[in-house]
């Protein structure tokens, strides 16, 4: 059967969106190696300085996340810990929190002016806490937003182990702990794997919070450079770094997904609850304490320094501008990022050729893009040759859709995957044309897909830090620019109830979908 | 599908009201404001109402901005720079994008205070102190000379903004005063104190209030707007005495962008800071306190009298040479990395 020709205008429109996409990258690297001073120059002791503490907080954060997420996963999935069901829909829910907005409470907590120095200061008179701000306060705030995924991946990897392997192993004489070590954890390693993977790609192109907590990571340091030097060439050769470094995680995380295919073993029942005995109420202390400091605290910081701002007599005001800014924003977003997948997604499902992979393959650069990168890439490249487009909505919107094509491109491709082509063909057969069958076949069938592919764009836009801060129109405030204005100075009861607001807006659909879809979710701010 | 389009029409139409215009193509003014919002918004508020012009406000650090203005070149939306110090403007002008401004407005202000080649002018006064927590220190605890706080007492007890503009200044006359290595030096000797950093002046201030720190170094006039909110905050200004580059008197100031759309505009807005009722804000309305450039207004009550103050030896517009270096050596001992 020979195949059917690809549309020429199909594969034009296809290939054009994906240049524009990789457009950010081709230009930083011109950029980079153009510049006044040379890659070499600024590649010195200090930046090795820099990716070692990027990666020691990357491999913090993401032990952190494993030693609270799995067993927060294997309480509520195996074992019969007191409010478990509640635990099962508490645990993940700090997803909501971006990780500027996790720094945010930790600092209104745990800061120097922040709410335990209010309390134990006048009574106990305490001077000082311990340092929030670097190391430890990064730490703690990336902890938070990320172990959620931790927790999703593998309550689902735990769900799908089969029990009859635990059981056999327990019939052949092991401890509960020795079958726990020797079958249920190998069973997890694929989804282990992912999940810290994901864990460490967030962290490496987290901006937020390793700024707001002053931590020398790669991300802040490229924002630093760019404010304070005229030469801005060691900013682009530093977003080139952490291109590499993120490219290197990428690559280990493809590794690993393959990985999860193959061991994908779909159980056959629910596996049986486990009794703790004795450990039930230690068990549950540390579920109580994990959701207590990642989930109460935080929340309860936030409404705390709200109702302060009703004391201070500020003029509390619905932020109606930057809320009506953040949302537009990101619908268009949404909007434009599942248009220009559509093209992409068809040429690859519907006319599997190497070179057609190729081009799918190029739209997920994104991915490899961290949004200070992007952002700082589209702000040399407008400002020198498209002035028409620079400090416009439509910059900021093609950033959003360069960074997050991928998560477009996920939920589109996936839809497309599940709609048989022959119901295409008959339709076509019938007389319509390839246009209408589109619209009126496929377009109906997919637009669950779409639908989710649009919402996880919605999300990641509204969280966006970075890329909005460089690239947004004059005068144009956002609630994250908001709230990381006044965060950066201090500020918590004015920044605490935009936060609360920016959380009770992205919280539905934070719940619809990534509860199923976390390892597609993952974009910190 | 439809419930897509829907959302992505309603969103253009959403941002469509939003009032991203064009700046050129509807008259907006676009100012770049190197000085804090928290401080100035009124200021703009102000002249909208008094001229019906709209202004769009891009915020930033003064260097920052300088420095995005020398990427824009002839492409930027700027009209008007308004920076926290002479060395931002100075480093703009340098590279040959100020216009020159009109005798009738640079007349206004004392030759110590603007450019002498015309291309930007001084707007409001102020000088580089120490703010100190009173509970903590004692005055006659104080260091003698901004030098003195990388003396080991004050290890991670000093509070600097290294972003910010007039702590560049600072350094700018350092270096100007004893030379580029004598400058790096005392800097290495800063960082190996362990300073706290901070984005913002005013930050410095309010930390200096609740003891996290014991000295800043900072402008005069934020003890003003921290003083506002807290007026029983323990804090009070330390001003330094003779050649001390912690003594430096300096102004933020304005200049024109070279082939700004609004040129109209732009004229009016400058003339406005250095109008009766511009400059009568420093004193009459801000929170803060900075001294008033135009003859005929007296600052706020309990200052020092601006003529009082003589600083460091050193010309404004030799400043804006200097930026750049001030801020790769900020850059190589570790403050911007």
């Amino acid at each position: 059967m020979t195949q059917p020709r690809v549309p020429v205008a199909l594969a034009a429109v296809a290939v054009a969106t994906v240049a524009l996409a990789v457009l950010p990258l081709v230009y930083l690297l011109l950029r980079a190696f153009s510049g006044g001073t040379t890659a070499v120059d600024v590649l010195n002791r200090g930046t090795l300085e820099l990716v070692a503490d990027t990666l020691l907080l990357v491999g913090a954060v993401t032990a952190a996340a494993i030693a609270v997420g799995l067993p927060l996963a294997w309480l509520v999935v195996r074992t019969d810990v007191p409010l478990r069901r509640f635990f099962a829909v508490a645990a993940p829910l700090p997803l909501v929190i971006p990780s500027y907005v996790a720094a945010l409470a930790l600092l209104g907590a745990f800061g120097p002016r922040g709410l335990l120095q209010r309390l134990l200061e006048g009574p106990f008179g305490v001077e000082r806490l311990p340092e929030i701000y670097g190391f430890t306060g990064a730490w703690l705030a990336l902890t938070l937003s990320t172990y959620p995924y931790v927790f999703l991946l593998t309550a689902a990897g735990l769900r799908g182990v089969d029990p009859a392997l635990e059981e056999a192993a327990r019939g052949l004489g092991h401890s509960r702990w020795a079958a726990f070590r020797r079958v249920t954890l190998p069973a997890l390693r694929p989804s282990l794997g992912a999940a810290s993977l994901l864990v460490a790609l967030y962290t490496l192109s987290d901006f937020g919070a390793v700024s707001l907590m002053q931590y020398q990571a790669l991300t802040r340091s490229i924002y630093l450079q760019y404010r304070s030097l005229f030469d801005r060439t060691p900013a682009a050769v530093l977003g080139l770094v952490l291109v590499a470094l993120t490219v290197v995680l990428l690559v280990a995380e493809q590794r690993s997904r393959r990985g999860v295919r193959a061991s994908a073993s779909g159980a056959t029942r629910p596996p049986a609850v486990l009794p703790l005995g004795r450990w039930r109420w230690p068990a549950f202390a540390f579920a109580a304490a994990a959701v207590g400091l990642f989930l109460v605290v935080p929340v309860g910081v936030l409404v705390y320094w709200s109702a302060r701002a009703v004391d201070l007599g500020h003029e509390v005001t619905f932020p109606w501008q930057a809320a009506v800014s953040s949302l537009s924003a990101s619908a268009l977003a949404a909007f434009f990022a599942v248009a220009a997948v559509l093209p992409i997604s068809f040429l690859a499902e519907r006319y599997p050729r190497r070179w057609t992979r190729v081009v799918e393959r190029l739209a997920f650069t994104g991915n490899a893009l961290p949004g200070i990168v992007i952002a700082l890439s589209l702000v040399f490249f407008a400002a020198n040759y498209v002035p028409a487009l620079y400090q416009t909505l439509a910059l900021l919107v093609f950033a959003y859709v360069v960074r997050f094509l991928p998560q477009a491109l996920a939920g589109v491709s996936t839809a497309l995957q599940a709609v048989n082509p022959r119901i295409e063909e008959a339709a076509r057969s019938l007389g319509r044309r390839p246009l209408r069958v589109v619209a009126t076949v496929t377009a109906p069938l997919i637009s669950r897909g779409l639908l989710a592919g649009a919402a996880l764009v919605f999300l990641n836009a509204m969280k966006e830090l970075p890329a909005t801060l460089l690239l947004r129109p004059t005068g144009f405030d956002t609630l994250a620019t908001e709230i990381w204005k006044y965060t950066s100075v201090a500020s918590y009861s004015r920044a605490a109830p935009l936060a609360l607001l920016l959380i009770l807006l992205s919280a539905p659909f934070v719940y619809l979908v990534t509860a199923r879809r976390a390892s597609e979710a993952a974009a910190p701010g | 599908v439809r419930r897509l389009m829907l959302v992505a029409v309603g969103a253009l139409a959403l941002a469509g009201c939003g009032g991203d215009g064009d700046s050129a193509a509807d008259g907006t003014l676009t100012v770049y404001s190197g000085r804090e919002e928290e401080l100035v918004a009124p200021l703009f508020e102000l002249f909208e109402e008094e001229t019906g012009i709209d202004v769009e406000v891009r915020y930033g650090d003064s260097a920052e901005l300088a420095a995005q203005l020398a990427e824009e070149g002839e492409n930027t939306p700027a009209d008007v720079f308004f920076a926290q110090d002479p060395g931002s403007l100075g480093a703009v002008e340098e590279r040959g994008r100020l216009a020159s401004l009109p005798d009738s407005i640079l007349s206004l202000v004392p030759d110590r205070f603007r450019d002498p080649d015309g291309h930007w002018v001084g707007t409001s006064g102020r000088s580089r102190v120490i703010v100190y927590n009173s509970d903590e220190v004692a005055e006659d605890e104080l260091p003698q000379s901004s030098l003195d706080v990388v003396d080991p007492k004050w290890k991670g007890k000093v509070g600097i903004a290294p972003t910010n503009a007039s702590f560049q200044a600072f350094v700018s006359t350092m270096i100007l005063e004893q030379g580029e290595s004598k400058a790096r030096e005392w800097l290495q000797q800063l960082r190996a104190n362990d300073p706290k950093l901070y984005e913002k002046n005013t930050a410095i201030v309010e930390a200096t209030a609740a003891g996290e720190i014991d000295l800043g170094l900072v402008n005069h006039y934020y003890l003003y707007v921290v003083q506002e909110e807290q007026p029983d905050a323990p804090i009070a200004n330390h001003f330094l005495q003779g050649d001390d580059p912690g003594a430096l008197v300096s102004v933020a100031g304005a200049g024109i962008l070279d082939g700004a759309e609004n040129e109209d505009a732009a004229r009016r807005f400058v003339e406005f800071l250095l109008s009766e009722r511009g400059q009568r804000f420093y004193v009459d309305e801000a929170e803060e306190a900075e001294y008033p450039l135009i003859e005929g207004i007296e600052a706020k009550e309990g200052l020092p009298p601006l003529d009082e103050l003589s600083g460091p030896q050193i010309e404004l517009d030799d400043l804006g040479p200097e930026l750049e270096k001030t801020l790769q050596l900020l850059n190589e001992v570790g403050f911007t990395t």
